[in-house]
C-alpha cells in the first residue's frame, strides 16, 4: 500500500527579552544555578506576575509577519500539573485565546517549487526550569533559572507531507524569528525547539491517522531522522496489522529511536482555566500599527527583490537571504565593491562563508568586514589582481594583515600587464620548451594550457591572464 | 491607653500624652497576660515592634510624623513579613519565614506603624470559625465558649480583646466582616482591586481582598489611607487616586438611600439578630436615611457558586506547596510521588483538603463546563445584582453574619452548615463590591454586626454611614468585661 506522511510541528521560540515573561528576573543564558530566580520566579507564596510587555510586542510582530489575525483580546490560563521544575503547579499558558491565529508560511521544496504551511496558532506562555539527574548521587538537582522565560508557541497546520517539508517549515521559521530580532534562535541552548506531530494514512485516505508526537527534537537533522524514523515505524506497525496509539514519543539521537513517554490515558488532565492573576491581554490598533511600522523587510520580499535588484539566480537569492545577517553583510559589499552583485555573491557564499564554517564564527565576529572584502572585489574588477591571487589575499586578510590594497603592495602581488614583460616571460618559456613548440605547432592544441601555466608560474601567478593568452597565441603562431 | 482608638491614640501621640515605645509595651504587656487563652497571635515580634516604636518616637521627635505613625498593630498571618514567620495557618508553611513584605505590610511599614506580631487564622483563610488553624482554635473575648468567626478570627479577637488597637484581615468570602461581626468590632472589605495582593497568601485570586479591622469606621478610615492604592506588583490592582477616607465622615446622612434586600431578612436568620439589626436601621433613619425594600434575587445562588469558583481557584493556588522548594516536606520520600502525596497529605488540614478536592473536581475535563463556566455565568448575574440595587440606593444594608458566635465544635463536622455562617457576605465577594461590619448590638449577649454595602470604589461613603452611626451609638466602644 502507498502511504501519505502527515505532520504538523509545535515549535517553541524563545523570545529575545531581557527579563522574563511575568517578573523582572533576567534571561541571560548560562549564569549559576537559581542565581536568576526571583520571588516571582520561584512561586513563593503570595507572589504574583505582571506581564512584560516587551513580548506582546515580540508576538504582534510575529502575528503581522505571517499575515495572521491579532487576537485584540487574549486570555492567559494556567495549565495545572505537578513537576519539581515547575514552581507554581502551574504554567501560565493561553489556551482558549490566543494573541495570535491564522497565519501562513511559504516554504521552498527540493524542486523549486514553493508550498503554504498554516500556521493554526500562536500563544505565549512561561518556561519551566531544568531538572538535573546526573550531578546528584540519589538525588534531582532544580535550576529555576529558565523558570518564566517567555516563549511563544507557534502551531502548525497538519499541512506538512514529509520530514523535509517539515525541515524547510522549521528553517523557514527559524529564519523568520532572526529576521524579526524576537528570538536568538540558538537551538544548543534551547532558544528554538521542535515537537513534531506524525501520523501516516493510506494514500488518498481523507481522514488522518492516530499521530503520535515526538519529543526533544533539538536540531534540524533530528527533526529529520525523527520524522522518518517515526514514519517507517508506524508504517510497519500498521502494514503487520498493528495499530498506532495516540501517544507521546521521546527521540533518541545516540540510538536514532523514538520511544514512548506516556499515553494518552497516561496523560495529565490539564484542567486549563482563566488565570484569576492576570487581566485578559488587550491589545489596540493603535499598538498594532505601531509595531507594524518596526517589522523589517522579510525574508520572501528580500529574495525578490535580490533577483530583481541584483539579477542573482532563485538558488543564490534563497542563500543569501536565509539569515539577516547574511543578507546585510551581502548588500554592504556590493555597496563597497562598487557594485559588482555577482562577484560579491560568489564570494560571500564561498570564500567568505567556507572561512566562517571552517574557524566556526558567525558574521557578526568576521575579522573580514565588507569593506575590505568589497576593496578586493574591485581590485578584482580593475585588474589588478586575478582571481587566483584574490584568494591568497583574502585568506591574509582573514589572519588579520589588514586591508587588501596594504596586502597586495607588501606582497607584490600587483598583476603584471606590461606587455613587454609578459612577452619576454613568454619567450623564456617557449626557448626553454622547444618539443612542446614543436608539437603544439603540429596541431597539438591542447599544450596551450601548458604554456599558460608556465608563464604563470615565472611570473608568480601574476601576469594578466586574459593579456597572457593573447600574447601567447600571436607568439605560437609567429 | 488600651481602650482608646486609633484616632484617639493618634492624638495622644500628638500631644505627647504617651510615646509609641510605651504604648507598643502597654499591648505587648497584654498580649502575654492575655492571649495565651485567647490564642489569637501566633508569633509576636516584640523586639522588633520596640525597636520600631522607638525609630517611631525619633520619627515624631524629628517633624515626621504621620497619623499613624507609632501606632502597634498585628498582621493577619496570610501576609508574607520578611525575616517573620508567615505560616497562613496551616502546618504546610509552619516553617516558612518570608524573605519580603507583602505590599500591605510595607505601606503601613511607610506609614509608621509598629507590628507587634502575627494573627491566628482558619488555614489559608478557609474557615468560617478559625477551627481550622494548625495552631488551634482562637476564643471569642465576649465568651470564651463561643469562636470569634473567621478567616480573619486571630485578627478580630485581638483587637476585640484590646490586644492590638487594629489589625489587617482578608476577606475572601466574609473572612473581614464575619469575625469583625462575631467579635463585635469594625471591619471593611474593600473593593476588590482596591488593596494590592501582593504578597498576601493567595486563596481565591478573583475572590480575595485585603482590609483594615479596628475598633470604629475613624479608624478604618485612617488605614484605609495607607493601605490603599494601585500597585504595579498586582495586575488586578485599579490604577485610580486614592481619596482622603477620612474627608467625608463628618457628612451628614440626611436623604441617604438605604436598600434592605428582603432576602437577607428571609429563613436562617436569627430573630435576635434580626432585631438588633432593624434597631439599628431605626437609629439610620432618624440620622435622616430613606430605607425601602430591594431586592437582589440571585442571593440564593451565592454560596454554590462561591463552592465553585473559590476552590477551583484554591485548588491550582495551592498547588505550589510540594514540598519541593519551601514549606513542609514528609520524612524520607521513596520517590517523587510520595514525596507529593505525603507533603501535602501531611501538611494540609481536612478543610483545605476538601476544598483542593473540590475544586480539583470543579475544574476536570468533562466537568468544567458543567461547573466552573456555570458558576461564572451566574456570578455575573450575582454582580448585576448590585450594580442594578445600587442605581437604586446609595448602601444596602442588612445582617453580616445570620447568627451571633456559635460555640466552638458545634459546627465542625457539618460543613455545610459552617458554609451557610457566611451566606449574606460571600456575594459581596463575587459582585467585588466593597462591605463593612460595624457593631450593632447583642443578641444572647453575644455581639452582632450590620453590614453596609456599597458601589465600586465607594468605601468614603461606607465610612461615612459607619461614622455617622458611631457618633450616635457606642456598639464600638464596649469591651468583653474579662478584657477592659
Amino acid at each position: 500500500m502507498e502511504w501519505e506522511t502527515v505532520i504538523g510541528l509545535e515549535i517553541h521560540a524563545q523570545l529575545a527579552t531581557k527579563s522574563k515573561i511575568f517578573s523582572g528576573a533576567s534571561t541571560a543564558y548560562g549564569a549559576a544555578p537559581n542565581t536568576q530566580a526571583c520571588a516571582v520566579d520561584l512561586g513563593l507564596p503570595g507572589v504574583l506576575p505582571v506581564l512584560n510587555k516587551d513580548v506582546v510586542r515580540m508576538a504582534v510582530k510575529f502575528g503581522l509577519a505571517i499575515g495572521a489575525k491579532v487576537a485584540p483580546r487574549s486570555v492567559f490560563a494556567r495549565k495545572n500539573y505537578f513537576y519539581p521544575d515547575l514552581p507554581k503547579g502551574y504554567q501560565i499558558s493561553q489556551y482558549e485565546l490566543p494573541v495570535v491565529e491564522q497565519g501562513m508560511l511559504e516554504i521552498e521544496l527540493e524542486d523549486g517549487s514553493t508550498k503554504n504551511v498554516g500556521v493554526t496558532r500562536a500563544h505565549l506562555e512561561e518556561d519551566a526550569g531544568k531538572s538535573m539527574h546526573e550531578d546528584f548521587e540519589g538525588m534531582s538537582g532544580i535550576d529555576l533559572n529558565r523558570a518564566g522565560t517567555p516563549l511563544l508557541e507557534i502551531v502548525s497546520e497538519p499541512d506538512l507531507r514529509s520530514a523535509k517539508e517539515a525541515v524547510a517549515y522549521m528553517k523557514k521559521l527559524h529564519s523568520l524569528v532572526r529576521y524579526l530580532e524576537i528570538c536568538d534562535g540558538n537551538m544548543q541552548e534551547g532558544s528554538f525547539r521542535c515537537d513534531a506531530n506524525v501520523s501516516v494514512r493510506p494514500k488518498g485516505q481523507k481522514e488522518f491517522g492516530t499521530r503520535a508526537e515526538l519529543k526533544n527534537l533539538n536540531s534540524f537533522r533530528f527533526v529529520e531522522r525523527a520524522i522518518n524514523i517515526e514514519v517507517e515505524r508506524q508504517i510497519d506497525l500498521l502494514e503487520s496489522g498493528g495499530t498506532v496509539v495516540q501517544e507521546t514519543r521521546l527521540y533518541d539521537s545516540v540510538k536514532n529511536e523514538t520511544r514512548s513517554m506516556r499515553t494518552k490515558e497516561e496523560a495529565n488532565d490539564y484542567r486549563y482555566f482563566p488565570d484569576p492573576d492576570l487581566l485578559p491581554l488587550d491589545i489596540e490598533p493603535a499598538f498594532i500599527d505601531q509595531v507594524r511600522a518596526t517589522l523589517p523587510e522579510l525574508p520572501d520580499e528580500k529574495r525578490r527583490r535580490f533577483i530583481d535588484e541584483y539579477k542573482l539566480s532563485v538558488y543564490d537569492a534563497g542563500v543569501l537571504t536565509s539569515s539577516r545577517e547574511m543578507a546585510d553583510f551581502f548588500e554592504a559589499v556590493v555597496r563597497e565593491s562598487g557594485g559588482q552583485a555577482k562577484m560579491s555573491a560568489n564570494w560571500v557564499m564561498g570564500d567568505f562563508s567556507g572561512a566562517l564554517n571552517k574557524d566556526g564564527l558567525e558574521i557578526g565576529d568576521s575579522p573580514v568586514t565588507p569593506t575590505m572584502l568589497g576593496q578586493l572585489l574591485q581590485r578584482i574588477a580593475d585588474n589588478t589582481i586575478s582571481g587566483k591571487i584574490a584568494k591568497e589575499v583574502f585568506e591574509a586578510m582573514w589572519n588579520g594583515e589588514g586591508m587588501p590594497d596594504d596586502i597586495i603592495e607588501k606582497r607584490g602581488l600587483k598583476q603584471v600587464t606590461d606587455t613587454g614583460a609578459i612577452e619576454a616571460m613568454i619567450d623564456e618559456v617557449l626557448a626553454a620548451n622547444p618539443g612542446q613548440v614543436e608539437q603544439y605547432k603540429g596541431g597539438k592544441d591542447k599544450l596551450l594550457g601548458f604554456f599558460v601555466g608556465q608563464v604563470m608560474k615565472l611570473s608568480k601567478g601574476k601576469a594578466n591572464p586574459a593579456q597572457l593568452n593573447e600574447l601567447l597565441k600571436k607568439k605560437l603562431a609567429e | 491607653m488600651y481602650e482608646k482608638t486609633l484616632a484617639e491614640l493618634s492624638a495622644a501621640l500628638r500631644a505627647g500624652e504617651t510615646s509609641s515605645v510605651e504604648l507598643t509595651q502597654t499591648f505587648l504587656d497584654r498580649i502575654e497576660r492575655l492571649n495565651p487563652d485567647l490564642n489569637a497571635l501566633i508569633t509576636v515580634t516584640r523586639e522588633q515592634a520596640l525597636a520600631d516604636a522607638k525609630s517611631a518616637d525619633e520619627m515624631r521627635a524629628a517633624g515626621k510624623a504621620g497619623p499613624l505613625t507609632g501606632i502597634p498593630l498585628a498582621h493577619k498571618d496570610i501576609f508574607c513579613t520578611q525575616g517573620v514567620r508567615t505560616s497562613c495557618g496551616s502546618r504546610m508553611l509552619d516553617n516558612f519565614i518570608a524573605p519580603y513584605n507583602a505590599t500591605v505590610v510595607e505601606k503601613l511599614k511607610a506609614a509608621g506603624m509598629v507590628c507587634v506580631g502575627k494573627t491566628n487564622m482558619d488555614e489559608f483563610a478557609m474557615g468560617s470559625s478559625n477551627e481550622t488553624s494548625f495552631y488551634g482554635p482562637v476564643r471569642n473575648p465576649w465568651d470564651v465558649q463561643a469562636v470569634p468567626g473567621g478567616s480573619s478570627g486571630g485578627s478580630a479577637a485581638a483587637v476585640a480583646a484590646r490586644l492590638v488597637p487594629v489589625a489587617t484581615g482578608t476577606d475572601t468570602g466574609g473572612s473581614i466582616r464575619q469575625p469583625a461581626a462575631l467579635c463585635g468590632i469594625s471591619g471593611l472589605k474593600p473593593t476588590y482591586g482596591r488593596v494590592s495582593r501582593y504578597g498576601m497568601i493567595a486563596f481565591a485570586s478573583s475572590l480575595d481582598q485585603g482590609g483594615p479591622m479596628g475598633y470604629s469606621a475613624e479608624d478604618l478610615a485612617l488605614m484605609m489611607n495607607a493601605m490603599a492604592g494601585f500597585d504595579e506588583r498586582d495586575s488586578t490592582s485599579v490604577e485610580r487616586e486614592v481619596p482622603d477616607y477620612t474627608a467625608d465622615l463628618g457628612e451628614s446622612l440626611q436623604g441617604l438611600k438605604i436598600g434592605l434586600p428582603k432576602e437577607y431578612f428571609g429563613e436562617g436568620l436569627d430573630s435576635e439578630v434580626a432585631k438588633v439589626v432593624e434597631a439599628a436601621v431605626e437609629e439610620y433613619r432618624k440620622l435622616g436615611a430613606e430605607v425601602r425594600e430591594i431586592s437582589l434575587p440571585n442571593t440564593e445562588l451565592a454560596v454554590p457558586v462561591y463552592y465553585v469558583i473559590a476552590p477551583a481557584e484554591a485548588s491550582s493556588n495551592l498547588s505550589r506547596y510540594d514540598g519541593v522548594r519551601f514549606g513542609y516536606r514528609c520524612e524520607n520520600p521513596v520517590d517523587l510521588e510520595d514525596l507529593y502525596k505525603r507533603s501535602r497529605g501531611e501538611g494540609f488540614g481536612p478543610e483545605v483538603k476538601r476544598r483542593i478536592m473540590v475544586g480539583t473536581y470543579a475544574l476536570s475535563a468533562g466537568y468544567y463546563d458543567a461547573y466552573y463556566l456555570k458558576a461564572q455565568q451566574v456570578r455575573r448575574m450575582i454582580r448585576d445584582d448590585f450594580t442594578r440595587a445600587l442605581e437604586e440606593v446609595d448602601v444596602i444594608m442588612g445582617p453580616t453574619s445570620p447568627t451571633v458566635a456559635f460555640n466552638l465544635g458545634e459546627r465542625s463536622d457539618d460543613p455545610v452548615q459552617m458554609y451557610l455562617s457566611d451566606v449574606y457576605t460571600i456575594a459581596i465577594n463575587l459582585a467585588g463590591v466593597p462591605a463593612m461590619s460595624i457593631p450593632a448590638g447583642f443578641a444572647n449577649g453575644r455581639p452582632v454586626g450590620l453590614q453596609v454595602i456599597g458601589n465600586y470604589f465607594d468605601e468614603a461613603r461606607l465610612l461615612n454611614v459607619g461614622h455617622q452611626y458611631q457618633q450616635v451609638t457606642d456598639w464600638h466602644r464596649r469591651m468583653p468585661e474579662q478584657y477592659a
